[in-house]
C-alpha cells in the first residue's frame, strides 16, 4: 500500500439505535507551500468514507461517488466488506450526500500530499486547472476512472479493516479473552476455544468506545474473499422494472416543466425575441430569457450563451412553445465557421508550429531522420463528438426564501452546488443538492451549466421547474470530445527499426501522458501546438487518449507495415522494458488466434494502450464486402492490476469498447456557419444491435496498483478497427468516422 | 376527455389529445418507467405496447391510442412477486449499465417474445433495431433475450402438464 496510512484519520460514535459509524478522512498536512494556499484551513480534515453498522447487522458503505452505470458503488461495497469480513448479504452501499463533510478528495488528496502516490494523469495538473479544484471544497468527481482505484483502496478498505479492528477488540474485552483468539466471519465474531459467537452488531456501541487503529492491517491479494469474485450489482432490481428514479423522474407538487435553446454558436446574445405565439399556447406558463453566464469551475472558468426557456404545465406544451419562439440571434465573429475552415487552422498551425510544447524529447530526433534508411509521414484527424448519454440533460429546482434545492444527475455534486450557489449569488449551503441516477455520464454531465439553468428559471418563475433539454439541444450544446489534427514522421533504418518518432498535434488535453508512446524508440520528439476554437470541449470518455490512442496505434501500425512486419511482434519487440503491456498484448493476440490466417476480405487488427492506470489490447477482426463493413469480433485483454468486480470490469471494457465503436464509425459532429450541424439520433447515429459485435474480455490481475475500469476499454478500440481494415482492403483509415463505403 | 387503458386500468384524461402518449404516462399518470430519449421515434427508450405491439410513445398522440390497452414497464411483471422472465434473464446477465434504455429495451423484447417465442438471431436484430443502448450493452441483451428463449424450450409448465396428464388420463 502506499504511504497514505500515516496521514488517514479514523473517527468513530454510536448512532441512533446502538450502531457505529465510522469515518475515515485524510489529513491533508505535510503540504509544499506551493500547494498550501490551496487549502483553506491547514488544521481540516478531509472525509472520505464512511461505514455504519446498523443493529440489524446490516454494513452501509457511504462513499462520495455518481452512480451513471459504471457500478462502482457495487465495486466500492465488496473492497469494504472483504476487509470487514462481512457478510455479503448483509452489505448496502449509500451515495454520499452533497455535503461538504463528504468531500472526495481522493484525487484532492493525491495532489495535496506530495509524498502520497500520484496517479499519472494528475501530475501534470498539479500546477494546472485541478489544483484550483481543492480550494473550494468542492471536488467531489466521479471521473477519470477513480471511484475503485483511489476511493476504494485508500477508503473502503481502510474503513473495513479498521471497523473489524474495533469489533475484533470490543469482543475481546467483553469476552475477556485475548484479542488473537478472536476470529470475523461473516459478519459474526467468533471464539472458538469457549464456542461464543455474537453478530458484529452486538459490540457496536462497545467499538464505539476504542480508539480507532491508526494503521489498520489489510488483506492480501491471498486473503480476499469478496474482492475479484462475482457478486450481482445491487442496484439492477430498480433498472427493470421502472423503479429506478433518474433525476428526470423527479416529481414535485406544483411542478412546472421547461424546455430551452441556447445560442447557437456558443457566444450570441437575443437580438430579438418574439414570443406572441408561444405565449398563446395552452400550457405555456412563462417565456424566460437567461443571459451569458460565467461559471468557475474545476475545469477552469467557462461561459455559456445566453438562451430562451419555455416554462409549461407539462413538457409537451413547453416544447410547442420553444417551437413556436421567433428567436433572432445576434451576429458573432464565428458565424463563418466551418469543420473545413478548423482543420485549416489545425494544418497551418502545425505548419507553424509556434510556441509548440514539448511532451516527449530524448536523443536527437534529427540527426536519426537524416541517417535513417526510410522516412515516413501521415497526418492524422479527428472530429468533434457529441456524448449523448440517454437520458437528456435535465434538472428540477425550487428556489424559495434565499434556498435553493435541486435534484440533478451529475458527476460533481459538490461543484454543482458550488455553481448555483453562484449563479443564484446564494452561500453554498442555502443550495441543497440531491444526485440522482445518471441515464449515462460519459464526461458531460461533470459541466453544471443546465443545473444553473434550472435554477435560474425556478428562481424567475418562483415554483418548482424542471428544465428537460431536448434532444437536439443536447446533441447541439454539448461540451465536445475536441476535434484534433496530429501529423507525425518516424524514421526507420534498413533492418526496420523504428529509429526515430516525431509527432506534433493541436491541442494539449488531459491526460497528459496520452500521447506518450509505451514503444522503445531511440530518438523521440512529441510535442503540442495551440489552435483555439470557439467550439466548447470538455471530457469524453477516456478524454484525451479516445484521439490519441487512435493517432499513435495507427501510426505504429504504418511504421511495422513499412518495416514489412507484423504489427503485434513489431509492437512487441519494442516493449521488452513493459512487462505489463507486454502481457496484456500478447494475451490478445493468443486469444484472437493472431497468427491464424482469415479468408480473403477479412481482416485482423491490434491496438494497446494504457490509461487511467490499466492497459487494455484489443484485436478487431472485420468483413469488408462490396466497400460494405462489418466488425464481427472484438477480444479484449484488461490489466487493471487487479479486477475487484470481475463481471464489472468486464461490462465496462464491453461498454467502452461500443462507446468507442459507435465514435469510430458513426461520430461526427460538424461544424457549419459557426453552429453544429447534427440534431439527434438520426444523424448523429449509436451502434445498434445488429451492428454490436461479439466481445470477449479476458482479465489479467497483475498485482500492479488497481487501475480504472471505466474508460480503458475505449481507447484501443478505433485504432484496432483502422488497422483491421488496412489487413483486410490495404487502405489506410487516418481519419475518423470511417467512411460507409470503403475503397 | 381521453379514456385509455394503462396496466389494466382505466385511465380518465383531460389533456390535449396531440399530447404523445409518453408525456401522458410520465406527468399525468406519473408512470416515469418510459423514458425520454429522442423524440423522435429513433432511440426506443419509450417503448410500451399498445394492444400488445411495441410503439414508440414519444411520436404517438394520445389520442391515437384512445380506448386501447397500454402496457408500460411498470405492469410488465406478471404478479406482485414474479418478475416477467426477461426482468429475471435481466438481472441473471446483469444486462443494465446506466438503465435508461432499459425499460424500452425489455418492452422491445417482450413484444418480440409474445409474438416469436424462439427468436433468430435476425428475429432479435430487428425486433431490437430501434433500441439505442450508449452503455453498449447489445451483447448482454442479446444473451439475456436467448437465455428466456432456451428456458421456454426446456421448461415445461405444470399447468399444461396437469392438463395433458387430465386429458390422457395418464
Amino acid at each position: 500500500m502506499g504511504k497514505w496510512t500515516r496521514r488517514a484519520f479514523i473517527g468513530a460514535g454510536v448512532v441512533a439505535g446502538g450502531g457505529l459509524l465510522v469515518g475515515v478522512a485524510i489529513r491533508p498536512g505535510n503540504r509544499s507551500a506551493e500547494l498550501s494556499k490551496y487549502v483553506v484551513d491547514s488544521g481540516e480534515t478531509m472525509l472520505h468514507t464512511w461505514l455504519k453498522l446498523g443493529s440489524d447487522n446490516v454494513v452501509t458503505a457511504i462513499a462520495p461517488h455518481s452512480e451513471m452505470g459504471q457500478g462502482a458503488g457495487t465495486a466500492l461495497a465488496q473492497m469494504l466488506a472483504d476487509e470487514l469480513d462481512a457478510d455479503w448479504n448483509l452489505v448496502r452501499f449509500e451515495e454520499a450526500p452533497a455535503l461538504a463533510g463528504f468531500a472526495n478528495y481522493s484525487m484532492g488528496q493525491a495532489i495535496l500530499i506530495p509524498d502520497t502516490e500520484v496517479p499519472d494523469f494528475v501530475m501534470p495538473s498539479v500546477d494546472g486547472a485541478l489544483i484550483k479544484t481543492a480550494q473550494a471544497l468542492d471536488l467531489q468527481i466521479t471521473g477519470g476512472s477513480l471511484s475503485v482505484r483511489s476511493t476504494g483502496t485508500y477508503g473502503m478498505r481502510v474503513a473495513g479493516a479498521a471497523v473489524k479492528e474495533m469489533l475484533r477488540e470490543a469482543a475481546s474485552r467483553a469476552w475477556d479473552v485475548p484479542v488473537s483468539e478472536i476470529v470475523a466471519r461473516n459478519s459474526y465474531l467468533e471464539h472458538k476455544a469457549s464456542g461464543r459467537s455474537e453478530p458484529y452488531a452486538a459490540f457496536a456501541a462497545a467499538a464505539s468506545e476504542i480508539t480507532p487503529p491508526v494503521s489498520p492491517t489489510l488483506k492480501t491479494v491471498d486473503q480476499f474473499n469478496i474482492m475479484g469474485r462475482h457478486v450481482q450489482r445491487h442496484d439492477l432490481p430498480a433498472k427493470v422494472d421502472g423503479s429506478a428514479t433518474f433525476a428526470l423522474d423527479v416529481r414535485l407538487p406544483g411542478m412546472l416543466y421547461a424546455t430551452i435553446k441556447r445560442a447557437p454558436t456558443f457566444t450570441g446574445v437575443v437580438e430579438k425575441l418574439d414570443d406572441s405565439a408561444s405565449r398563446g399556447i395552452k400550457g405555456v406558463v412563462d417565456v424566460v430569457k437567461l443571459s451569458t453566464e460565467e461559471v468557475s469551475s474545476m475545469f477552469g472558468n467557462f461561459t455559456f450563451a445566453e438562451s430562451v426557456a419555455v416554462v409549461a404545465e407539462g413538457y409537451w406544451p413547453a416544447k410547442k412553445g420553444l417551437d413556436a419562439l421567433n428567436i433572432q440571434w445576434s451576429r458573432t465573429d464565428n458565424d463563418e465557421v466551418t469543420s473545413d475552415s478548423i482543420f485549416k487552422q489545425f494544418e497551418r498551425d502545425i505548419d507553424a508550429a509556434v510556441e509548440r510544447g514539448s511532451d516527449v524529447l530524448q536523443g536527437d530526433v534529427s540527426a536519426a531522420m537524416a541517417s535513417a534508411a526510410t522516412v515516413i509521414g501521415a497526418d492524422y484527424q479527428v472530429p468533434y463528438l457529441a456524448h449523448t448519454c440517454m437520458e437528456p440533460m435535465n434538472a428540477t429546482a425550487v428556489v424559495k426564501d434565499g434556498k435553493c434545492e435541486l435534484w440533478v444527475g451529475c458527476q460533481n455534486p459538490l461543484g454543482f452546488r458550488k455553481s448555483v450557489a453562484d449563479a443564484l449569488g446564494f452561500d453554498a449551503d442555502d443550495v441543497t443538492l440531491h444526485n440522482c441516477l445518471m441515464g449515462g455520464g460519459f464526461g458531460r454531465k461533470s459541466r453544471p451549466d443546465y443545473a444553473i439553468q434550472a435554477a435560474q428559471i425556478a428562481a424567475k418563475v418562483g415554483r418548482p421547474v424542471q428544465l428537460i433539454w431536448t434532444r437536439e439541444e443536447d446533441v447541439q450544446q454539448d461540451y465536445y470530445r475536441p476535434a484534433i489534427m496530429s501529423r507525425f514522421r518516424a524514421g526507420l533504418d534498413d533492418q526496420g527499426n523504428v529509429t526515430a518518432w516525431e509527432n506534433t498535434y493541436v491541442d494539449k488535453h488531459d491526460p497528459y501522458e496520452a500521447s506518450i508512446i509505451p514503444y522503445s524508440v531511440p530518438a523521440q520528439d512529441i510535442g503540442h501546438v495551440s489552435s483555439p476554437t470557439h467550439i466548447p470541449f470538455g471530457a469524453w470518455r477516456s478524454v484525451a487518449h479516445s484521439h490519441q490512442g487512435f493517432f499513435t496505434e495507427s501510426f505504429i501500425d504504418e511504421v511495422a507495415t513499412t518495416a514489412g512486419q507484423d504489427p503485434f511482434e513489431y509492437r512487441a519487440a519494442r516493449l521488452q522494458h513493459k512487462p505489463r503491456e507486454l502481457a496484456v498484448l500478447k494475451m490478445a493476440a493468443e486469444k484472437a488466434n493472431w497468427s491464424k490466417p482469415l479468408a480473403a476480405g477479412r481482416g485482423r487488427g491490434i491496438a494497446l494502450q494504457t490509461s487511467f492506470g490499466s492497459v487494455v489490447a484489443e484485436v478487431v477482426e472485420v468483413t469488408v464486402s462490396d466497400g460494405n463493413l462489418s466488425v464481427d469480433r472484438v477480444v479484449a485483454v484488461i490489466d487493471t492490476g487487479f479486477a475487484v468486480s470481475p463481471d464489472g470490469v468486464k461490462a465496462q471494457v464491453e461498454s467502452g469498447i461500443v462507446y468507442g465503436l459507435t465514435a469510430a464509425l458513426y461520430g461526427e459532429i460538424s461544424i457549419a456557419n459557426g453552429a453544429i450541424e447534427q440534431s439527434n439520433f438520426h444523424d448523429y447515429s449509436s451502434l445498434r444491435m445488429s451492428e454490436a459485435p461479439e466481445i470477449e474480455t479476458h482479465i489479467i490481475n497483475s498485482g500492479a496498483t488497481i487501475g480504472g475500469a471505466g474508460e480503458p476499454g475505449t481507447p484501443p478500440i478505433a485504432p484496432a478497427l483502422a488497422n483491421a481494415i488496412f489487413n483486410a482492403t490495404g487502405s489506410r483509415i487516418r481519419q475518423l468516422p470511417i467512411p460507409n463505403r470503403l475503397s | 376527455m381521453t379514456t385509455i387503458i394503462v396496466n389494466g386500468m382505466e385511465q380518465r384524461l383531460d389533456v390535449d389529445p396531440s399530447t404523445p402518449l409518453l408525456w401522458v404516462l410520465r406527468e399525468d399518470l406519473e408512470l416515469t418507467g418510459t423514458k425520454f430519449g429522442c423524440g423522435m421515434a429513433q432511440c426506443g427508450a419509450c417503448t410500451v405496447h399498445v394492444a400488445g405491439n411495441p410503439i414508440r410513445s414519444c411520436v404517438t398522440p394520445v389520442a391515437a391510442v384512445a380506448g386501447q390497452e397500454i402496457t408500460t414497464i411498470e405492469g410488465l411483471a406478471t404478479g406482485p412477486d414474479q418478475l416477467h422472465p426477461l426482468q429475471q434473464a435481466w438481472i441473471d446477465e446483469q444486462v443494465p449499465q446506466c438503465g435508461y434504455c432499459q425499460s424500452g429495451q425489455l418492452m422491445s423484447a417482450a413484444a418480440l417474445l409474445a409474438t416469436n417465442p424462439q427468436p433468430s438471431d435476425d428475429d432479435i436484430d430487428n425486433a431490437m433495431a430501434g433500441n439505442i443502448c450508449r452503455c453498449g450493452m447489445y451483447g448482454r441483451i442479446r444473451k439475456a433475450i436467448k437465455s428466456v428463449t432456451a428456458a421456454g424450450v426446456q421448461k415445461f409448465d405444470p399447468a399444461v402438464d396437469a392438463l395433458v396428464k387430465e386429458v390422457t388420463g395418464g
